[in-house]
């Protein structure tokens, strides 16, 4: 039979007939809206979840929000728990950011294939690594019979921000183009020469949003901040790394474990100052990559 | 330190270009080998000057090159001399890029690469066990098909590798020696913190042959300098090569015949011959320019000049 005929000889087919659904076409239509239907569902299924919890989150925290609730210490303010926040993170940032970009580095400027796919999929892992159990591990090395302290909490938080700036770092530097590569090593310069002054310049823009990405990540982890430094009371500023540091999850935690309904607002209250700075720096960071990007490949 | 260079038989004193740095002169004295500096080094790379003729800045010798395990190229034999402009011709994929790419090592990074035979460059193995391929690349300079200048000002494209490169005195004056020397400075002297993402092609090409001559090195690689280029900035990288002759060894890669009549004081036709069940790129014909194109001694030759393929 000829492939040209794969219609039933015996249904008459007229090519004048007008140009509408026939045969199991209507069908088949049919099944594809269907189809298109459940994937717009899920999708506006996800956008729904997220707005339906920062809108709870509005809703219920924003009467909670006051300078005085921003700036003073407990029992009336969070402030304390923010700065600390602040230093945590900031803290753990420094940790993170030169390990990640050395791994980036590594994968993507020295390594060979043979090195480049284990070390990128134990970053994928380590990136899937649940927190608490980062937590437990430095609890264990760090906390336990030691007491608990800023920095230790820092270093949790470091493991969890090193693969995600890693692999962001990565992806960023594939993007700088081979003929510069190629260009600097004709010209008979050291490679970390070229690494450092051409590589990583161009790839700047797109290290700082892998890095604030993290950033965004790291300043809502809960699990490693409950157990390596919850023992701050939260009634002073404590900037001291070395000693338990109140932080906003922690914070938030506790708040919402108190009897009285008042906690409780003040815990959404202080669950929409890190969503909004989360979203903030989610978005900030997306839109610095897209218009680096934009830069480099054009 | 001078004196020594001067009594050396080094190509690049010889010829009038101007040690400025003393980084600079002692980069040049030194010998490939990573024996660097020792009086017995130096004593052999003079030494050895007597064993080839001194005009002989390549020697190829039995030249194979594989990538993986498919030849791209075999048995080239081939004297590139000192001070001229040596032209590569031939049709696509006869490996004359491949060629001109290992003479300053920079098929290391392509990956199944292996070579046979021997390159020696002013009488050391190119390809020898402690040869330094950032030395080599630092002596032997390349400017590529597509113009790549780095997305930084003009200045800085072209003070870059002198500053890597520990040549930090005079830069003002080196940059604009170099962009003088590629014809470009003119146009660009009141631009200089511009990126150079902003200038044309043949202009952006200009500035990468700028920035390859800014170190001063002994020989240029040009590979398809201007086959991305129009007729008139075609001719302005064609003026500039005849100006940088004698100053410079050359060796350029073309797709176009003219050119290489107009540029080159010697021709090599390379071409696809089959042997055995593929076909691999071959060196046919090496010789002077007019003989090339005016009397090739090989009738491929003759069929490739004259349109003729076959």
């Amino acid at each position: 039979m000829s492939p040209f005929r794969r219609r039933d000889p015996s249904q008459d087919f007229d090519p004048t007939q007008p140009l509408v659904a026939t045969g199991n076409l209507r069908r088949r239509h049919a099944v594809s809206r269907v189809i298109q239907g459940l994937a717009v569902a899920a999708a506006i299924a996800a956008v729904a979840v997220l707005v339906i919890v920062v809108w709870a989150v509005v809703s219920h925290g924003a009467k909670a929000i006051s300078w005085d609730f921003i700036t003073k210490p407990a029992p009336e303010g969070v402030g304390p728990n923010l700065v600390g926040t602040g230093v945590i993170v900031g803290l753990a940032t420094l940790m993170a950011a030169p390990f990640g970009v050395l791994i980036a580095l590594f994968l993507s400027e020295y390594s060979g294939k043979r090195s480049t796919r284990p070390v990128q999929l134990l970053m994928d892992v380590m990136n899937g690594l649940p927190s608490i159990i980062i937590a437990v591990f430095i609890f264990a090395l760090l906390v336990a019979h030691k007491g608990q302290a800023g920095w230790k909490a820092s270093v949790a938080l470091a493991i969890i921000m090193v693969p995600l700036i890693a692999r962001g770092t990565q992806e960023v530097l594939r993007l700088v183009p081979s003929h510069q590569r190629e260009a600097a090593d004709a010209l008979g310069v050291a490679r970390w020469r070229s690494v450092l002054t051409i590589i990583l310049p161009a790839a700047l823009p797109g290290i700082v949003t892998a890095t604030l990405l993290s950033v965004a990540r790291a300043a809502g982890e809960t699990a490693p901040l409950i157990l390596i430094t919850s023992l701050a009371p939260g009634d002073s500023f404590q900037l001291n790394p070395l000693h338990a540091v109140p932080n906003v999850p922690v914070r938030i935690f506790q708040l919402s474990e108190e009897a009285n309904p008042e906690g409780f607002t003040e815990a959404w209250g202080l669950s929409l100052i890190l969503i909004a700075f989360i979203l903030a720096l989610g978005l900030g960071s997306r839109y610095l990559l897209n218009r680096s990007k934009r830069k480099m490949t054009r | 330190m001078s004196s020594i260079d001067d009594q050396t038989f080094d190509p690049p004193t010889s010829n009038g270009v101007t040690p400025q740095a003393p980084g600079r002169v002692r980069l040049r004295t030194e010998p490939l080998p990573g024996v660097i500096g020792s009086p017995a080094a130096t004593e052999s790379a003079a030494e050895s000057h007597f064993h080839v003729a001194p005009e002989a800045v390549f020697e190829a010798e039995g030249v194979g090159i594989f990538y993986g395990s498919k030849q791209a190229l075999i048995d080239v034999n081939m004297r590139i001399r000192r001070g001229q402009v040596t032209a590569l011709i031939g049709p696509s994929g006869c490996g004359k890029t491949t060629f001109l790419r290992s003479l300053n090592r920079m098929n290391d990074s392509v990956s199944g690469f292996r070579i046979e035979g021997s390159i020696n460059y002013h009488g050391h193995d190119i390809y020898g066990s402690n040869v330094d391929t950032v030395e080599v690349r630092r002596r032997i300079g390349m400017v590529f098909q597509k113009p790549n200048p780095f997305p930084k000002s003009i200045f800085d494209n072209i003070a870059w590798a002198p500053k890597n490169l520990g040549m930090r005195q005079g830069l003002h004056e080196r940059v604009e020696k170099a962009l003088r020397g590629a014809a470009l400075w003119d146009e660009v002297k009141d631009r200089l913190k511009d990126s150079a993402l902003g200038l044309s092609g043949g202009q952006q090409q200009r500035l990468c042959i700028a920035r390859a001559i800014a170190i001063e090195p002994d020989v240029l690689l040009l590979d398809e300098p201007a086959s991305a280029l129009d007729p008139i900035a075609t001719g302005a990288i064609e003026d500039l090569i005849h100006s940088l002759k004698g100053r410079f060894t050359i060796v350029i890669v073309t797709h176009n015949m003219q050119q290489a009549a107009r540029v080159a004081d010697r021709t090599a036709f390379f071409s696809l011959e089959t042997r055995g069940e593929k076909p691999i790129g071959t060196l046919i014909e090496f010789d002077e320019t007019e003989k090339i194109f005016g009397s090739p001694r090989d009738p491929r030759t003759r069929d490739y000049v004259t349109g003729r393929f076959g």
